[in-house]
């Protein structure tokens, strides 16, 4: 019945509305979160979220940041906060640095025991660590590590998801530039820092802030290796949150709801600012 | 592989010696661990153990409990993977079709990609409050009385809910990304060929996606079986009771709450089982995958 210039039109006000209204679901949840986080927790205890901001924020922020519960007074937002960026940190740079040590060795020396060096380290990408979290928590409390940056840290670091992403790529990357770079005289440590590191700077950055998310992001590991009020991050305090609101007092849904808030602000912010290389990496590491 | 290379004997070792120690003490250690721990009964006190053999197993698969879990995982993980799959799909063509503003859309879609599992859980949590959450509110409008926390199927729609809007971003970045590497060519050809826009999409753009397709339903298996712990988690507050669970969920609540090592471990070796076939399966697939291509 219509003119054919007017339903493509239509058409277009269909497409713009389902990403509209999918924008919506994934934003209007989080902004939630930040409209209870600007009110008084005894409006939010009464009323629940709603549309209007209130003048809470920099109270809240406070009692999120520098005020602690449970029994040392230790795990205040601040040292949550650090903490989370210890992991955060700790692990991407780690993973990095040995996952591209092992690849080195993978793709560009003749070894003996290539093919088994190869299958030892990526069986590891085939068994999360959820499936074995129990006798991994009973190693590490064996070797002491409980309650330590290098127990939070090095447990995860355990599986091949690096070296697998930078075997990859290394393999992409044309064989004349070692023979060239060996002609000229150059090592196997000088072709690696002088050519090849530098060669993959994107790659770097694209796992960097995929490897960053996923460190600050880990839940159940943190949840059972630390214990001790000091060492919590801020997912992991996410579960002390969720417990007081179930106090008998005033539940303080400000101060948790802001926490929740600094929780997800700093992966959020990566991921928005440096899409491209993370879009990049994530669906570059695939292959 | 690669011909050239350097031949020194020991660099290479002493390169890879890092990424293999670790891998030793964290990950064959304790699968080994695990392994041998599903064989025997820990005495709860710490005081020995003793040979069981397959016991653990068998009474796992007795257990009214682990079967109900295993249940659960099955319909969760199937609900999770299909709703998330197919919404991402959407988003995904509509994305790729629109021109002004396709960037912002882009990022709007895909930055839940950085929110961590808990928080997703937490806002599942207010969404669905016994007294003022909005989505509570909504349902009740059609005369749902909602109880989360209290009904099992109410608690378990929540927890599908949080766990597709928290999934959706990954497999849209991977569903936007498979469209734009469609060729223009292949586009144009389509358009000649096919007048209406739900017939090129279902015989040229649908085929194209598949492999994205099939790569995805693996990496939502595997997220819907592990990194929805949190999501779980902080729904329970820490009180699973009654609630509806996923065997990881359990191996962690029998283990580590319960005390039941043995029990546990017959758990993890059960799902490392799983995980290893679906990832064999995987592997198949994409040989395929490589050979059409």
């Amino acid at each position: 019945m219509s003119v054919p210039a007017r339903r493509i039109r239509w058409s277009a006000v269909l497409d713009h509305s389902i990403l509209i209204i999918g924008s919506l679901i994934m934003i209007l949840p989080v902004v939630m979160l930040v409209q209870m986080a600007s009110t008084t927790d005894l409006h939010t205890t009464k009323f629940g979220p709603g549309w209007v901001f209130g003048d809470q924020l920099p109270v809240n922020f406070e009692k999120a940041m520098f005020k602690a519960d449970g029994f040392s007074g230790e795990n205040t937002g601040l040292r949550m906060l650090y903490n989370s960026m210890i992991l955060g940190f700790g692990f991407a740079i780690g993973k990095i640095v040995i996952g591209m040590m092992a690849a080195y060795a993978i793709v560009y020396f003749r070894l003996k025991f290539a093919t088994l060096a190869f299958w030892v380290i990526f069986t590891t990408l085939l068994l999360p660590l959820e499936v074995r979290i129990l006798p991994s928590y009973e190693i590490v409390q064996k070797l002491g590590m409980l309650n330590t940056y290098q127990g939070l840290i090095i447990p995860l670091i355990a599986s091949a998801t690096a070296t697998f992403f930078f075997r990859q790529y290394f393999r992409s990357i044309p064989e004349e530039l070692v023979e060239a770079a060996r002609i000229d005289g150059a090592g196997p440590i000088k072709f690696f820092i002088d050519i090849l590191v530098p060669l993959s700077r994107t790659m770097i950055a694209a796992m960097f802030i995929i490897m960053f998310v996923y460190g600050w992001n880990q839940y159940l590991w943190p949840t059972m290796i630390t214990t001790d009020e000091g060492m919590y991050t801020l997912v992991r305090g996410i579960k002390q949150i969720t417990q007081t609101l179930e106090g008998t007092n005033l539940p303080e849904y400000g101060r948790s709801n802001l926490l929740a808030i600094i929780a997800i602000l700093p992966p959020v912010l990566i991921v928005i600012f440096f899409q491209s290389w993370f879009v990049k990496g994530l669906t570059e590491s695939d292959k | 592989m690669k011909r050239a290379g350097f031949s020194d004997r020991w660099l290479p070792v002493l390169f890879l010696l890092p990424q293999l120690t670790i891998i030793f003490i964290f990950f064959y250690w304790p699968a080994a661990h695990a392994l041998r721990s599903s064989f025997f009964l820990q005495d709860p006190f710490g005081f020995g153990e003793t040979f069981v053999g397959m016991k653990n197993y068998t009474m796992l698969l007795d257990s009214a409990s682990y079967m109900r879990a295993a249940w659960f995982t099955v319909i969760f993980t199937s609900l999770v993977t299909f709703l998330s799959l197919s919404i991402a799909l959407l988003l995904a063509v509509k994305a790729d079709k629109v021109i002004r503003g396709a960037k912002t859309y882009r990022t709007l879609l895909m930055w839940v990609y950085a929110v961590a599992p808990p928080v997703a859980g937490v806002i599942g949590l207010v969404l669905f409050d016994q007294s003022w959450g909005p989505l509570r509110d909504f349902v009740a409008l059609f005369g749902w009385d909602f109880r989360l926390g209290v009904n099992y199927f109410d608690t378990a729609f929540t927890l599908v809910v949080m766990s597709v809007w928290k999934q959706l971003p990954v497999n849209f970045i991977f569903f936007l990304s498979g469209l734009q590497s469609i060729p223009r060519s292949v586009r144009e050809a389509a358009l000649i060929d096919n007048r209406s826009a739900a017939g090129r999409f279902w015989d040229v753009t649908f085929p194209l996606l598949a492999p994205t397709g099939f790569f995805l339903l693996i990496i939502n298996i595997t997220y819907s079986l592990f990194d929805t712990f949190g999501i779980f988690d902080t729904q329970f507050k820490g009180e699973p009771g009654n609630n509806p669970m996923t065997l990881v969920y359990k191996v962690y609540l029998d283990g580590f709450r319960g005390n039941d090592l043995g029990g546990s471990s017959a758990q993890s070796v059960i799902l490392m089982v799983l995980v290893l076939a679906l990832t064999i399966f995987q592997f198949r697939m994409v040989e395929r995958r490589i050979h059409y291509t």
